[in-house]
């Protein structure tokens, strides 16, 4: 789960890492009159999307007078921002953090991660902060820093030392910078994130160590216990389709292609998606109805398949394990019946019951297809929809 | 011969009295040998009932010095799952097979540095299988987890990966075609696991009754490239590998909570090339598993 970098800044805050000050708002008027709260001559105006490089997509501006805060929220604020995280059609600004200037000497970069490989977390940090860090990773890697943590030690106060040297931060801000590792690190673990970075984490001309951005990416397996994180989900930000899927327990993301397609199983709803695409289509969605696929659920998947309206054909494919295929045929028939269903259909079952549930569809009087393998099934539906 | 598990395993169940739990055991009991090797369950508010025959005791170390058991499946909700497989470790049972889907990643993350700190101080080490995962079955013998048993059949050749479906979508071909298998073993779809497929690999390296193995991965994670790396200088039988999700896009969780692209190294494609390079069979076909192996026996 996501959340805004004014929430994000709002938990660096609580944890104790100094953040500037700033006010969110959904208005101009209120925009104008965060302004005039946090005083001063300098403010930014931050568009609040869930997706980076907003900067460059012009989301961001330096404002010198209120009448420029104006001009900035009215620009920003209802505008389609397009990012290279956002994808083409770029997400709409319904939030902005009006925040006070900083006195920025230098922009580091700092994240905490869960490294899968060391089943621990890593910390990183470099002096090239501001900029996209993979393009870092890339092109000058030995300037980026890292440690492993063990969470059962927590972060060292020498792996903090070696990350405030290694990132370059400057001599007398050291103590500070450590400082901040650790709450970060604090912060990262009470929370339950799979992902924390500042970037830029700076230093001010009067050397004060400050989280000049923040984002957040959770652990959804942990959100059960995270009832502060959960209460900052903006769904606005999230695809409506996906939402709506999550309701049902259906696991699903929208892709480009045309053929919707049900699967039980992650893997192999992947591997199903996987050979659509190998035999000359490609999949309009990724969908894992899970262990119980029950006629309501499966309704409700072909429902948000069909909201698409490029999908053209629709393919099922399920291994029928403790499932039974024949349960499955008939969710699928009332569910097609339900919907109306106007595409191709072709349906490939496998495992307990196999025989019973293809006579279920067969007798169901609708024009079903069966096929044997995925590669049958991929082969019939792309055929149907061409 | 197999690996992990055989007819003669004596095993304990963790959440035998939940409604998952309950089912999957009579399921399980119902396979092979199952009545023999399934003999203890776990619940402290339950100890000295019985369910399907089965005695409930206390802990898992009460249930493991009455039994003798030495394998623990677990079916604890994820609020509580980390914590039972932590209480079968410090039993000092051989393997833990973690059914659980869901569990929070930093109750792993702590839960597998504890795993290591007990081997470092000399304790000794209990493998882990899973979080998240079907379990595994040796056919014929005994079945551990949710796999349905029916569409296996006893033979020689192994089976490992991180999906369950997909799992069973390989057994299913494999059988299909006339081949058996030797052990099929679902190591899970989380990020922060036990059993990786560089171990499952070693053992049925080391497996005198398996011939050949069928290797199937997910994007997201380093896990296959370094397993293909062990096989290129290690692996003495042949191997046929799938990576699924070509088709997915970056920065997307998948389904499970480790299927997820976040850099460069880890999508289907770039595992595909890794391991073709270190002496695979790879197919970007999931239907053609089983055909591509027979030919090369």
């Amino acid at each position: 789960m996501k959340i805004h970098e004014y929430q994000g800044k709002q938990i660096l805050k609580k944890f104790g890492v100094t953040v500037p000050r700033g006010i969110h708002c959904t208005t101009v008027e209120d925009a104008v009159k965060a302004a005039e709260t946090l005083g001063g001559k300098v403010w930014v105006v931050k568009a609040q999307i869930h997706a980076g490089g907003r900067g460059k997509g012009g989301g961001v501006k330096v404002a010198t007078s209120l009448e420029k805060v104006r001009e900035y929220a009215g620009q920003i604020l209802g505008m389609q921002l397009i990012t290279h995280q956002t994808g083409p059609e770029g997400q709409k600004v319904r939030n902005l953090l009006i925040e006070e200037g900083a006195d920025i000497k230098h922009e580091y970069y700092v994240a905490a991660l869960t490294d899968r490989a060391t089943q621990s977390v890593a910390m990183m940090a470099s002096y090239e902060g501001g900029m996209d860090i993979e393009e870092v990773a890339h092109k000058t890697p030995e300037k980026i820093v890292k440690v492993f943590i063990n969470p059962l030690v927590g972060l060292t106060d020498e792996q903090a030392l070696t990350l405030a040297k290694g990132m370059g931060m400057l001599e007398s801000s050291i103590p500070q910078c450590v400082d901040t590792l650790k709450k970060l690190y604090t912060c990262y673990m009470e929370t339950d994130a799979s992902l924390a970075e500042i970037n830029p984490l700076i230093h001010e001309g009067d050397g004060t160590v400050k989280a000049l951005d923040a984002k957040f990416n959770f652990d959804s397996n942990s959100l059960y216990r995270q009832p502060e994180i959960v209460a900052m989900r903006d769904l606005d930000e999230e695809d409506a389709d996906e939402v709506e899927a999550s309701k049902f327990d259906l696991a699903y993301i929208s892709l480009d292609g045309n053929i919707g397609c049900l699967v039980n199983g992650a893997g192999l709803a992947m591997a199903t998606m996987d050979t659509i695409k190998l035999f000359g289509a490609e999949p309009a969605n990724f969908l894992d109805v899970g262990g119980g696929a029950t006629t309501e659920k499966v309704t409700e998947a072909f429902k948000i398949m069909l909201k698409n309206t490029k999908v053209k054909g629709i393919l099922v494919n399920i291994f029928g394990g403790i499932m039974k295929c024949d349960t499955i045929a008939t969710g699928v028939v009332a569910a097609a019946k339900e919907v109306n269903l106007s595409v191709p259909l072709v349906v490939r079952m496998k495992g307990t019951n196999e025989d019973l549930g293809k006579k279920i569809l067969k007798d169901s009087g609708l024009p079903i297809i069966s096929a044997d393998s995925m590669a049958e099934a991929a082969t019939q539906i792309v055929a149907a929809v061409k | 011969m197999s690996i992990l598990i055989n007819k003669n395993t004596k095993i304990i169940t963790q959440g035998i009295t939940g409604k998952t739990g309950q089912f999957h055991t009579e399921k399980c009991q119902e396979y092979a040998n199952g009545k023999e090797c399934f003999v203890a369950g776990v619940n402290p508010k339950k100890a000295g009932e019985k369910i399907f025959d089965i005695p409930i005791y206390a802990s898992v170390k009460e249930a493991a010095a009455e039994t003798g058991a030495t394998v623990s499946v677990i079916y604890v909700p994820p609020p509580g799952a980390a914590a039972a497989i932590w209480e079968a470790v410090e039993a000092d049972l051989d393997l833990a097979i973690c059914i659980t889907e869901g569990i929070p990643v930093r109750d792993m993350l702590i839960l597998r540095n504890k795993m290591k700190e007990k081997e470092a101080k000399g304790g000794k080490k209990t493998l882990l299988l899973g979080p998240n995962c079907p379990g595994l079955i040796t056919p014929d013998e005994v079945k551990i987890g949710i796999m349905p048993g029916h569409i296996h059949r006893k033979g020689r050749i192994g089976v490992v990966s991180r999906s369950g479906t997909l799992t069973y979508e390989a057994v299913g071909q494999l059988t299909e075609i006339g081949l058996g298998q030797s052990s099929a073993v679902g190591i899970g779809g989380d990020p922060i696991n036990g059993l990786k497929h560089i171990d499952v690999m070693k053992m049925f390296n080391d497996d005198p009754d398996t011939d050949a193995v069928i290797m199937i991965g997910e994007i997201g994670g380093p896990d296959e490239a370094e397993a293909a790396q062990w096989c290129k200088a290690n692996m003495k039988k042949p191997i046929v590998g799938f990576i699924a999700g070509v088709t997915a896009p970056a920065g997307k969780r998948m389904g499970h909570a480790g299927a997820l692209i976040s850099g460069g190294a880890d999508t289907a494609d770039a595992k595909l090339a890794i391991m073709e390079e270190c002496g695979f069979k790879v197919t970007r076909n999931p239907s053609e598993m089983a055909k591509l192996l027979k030919a090369m026996l």
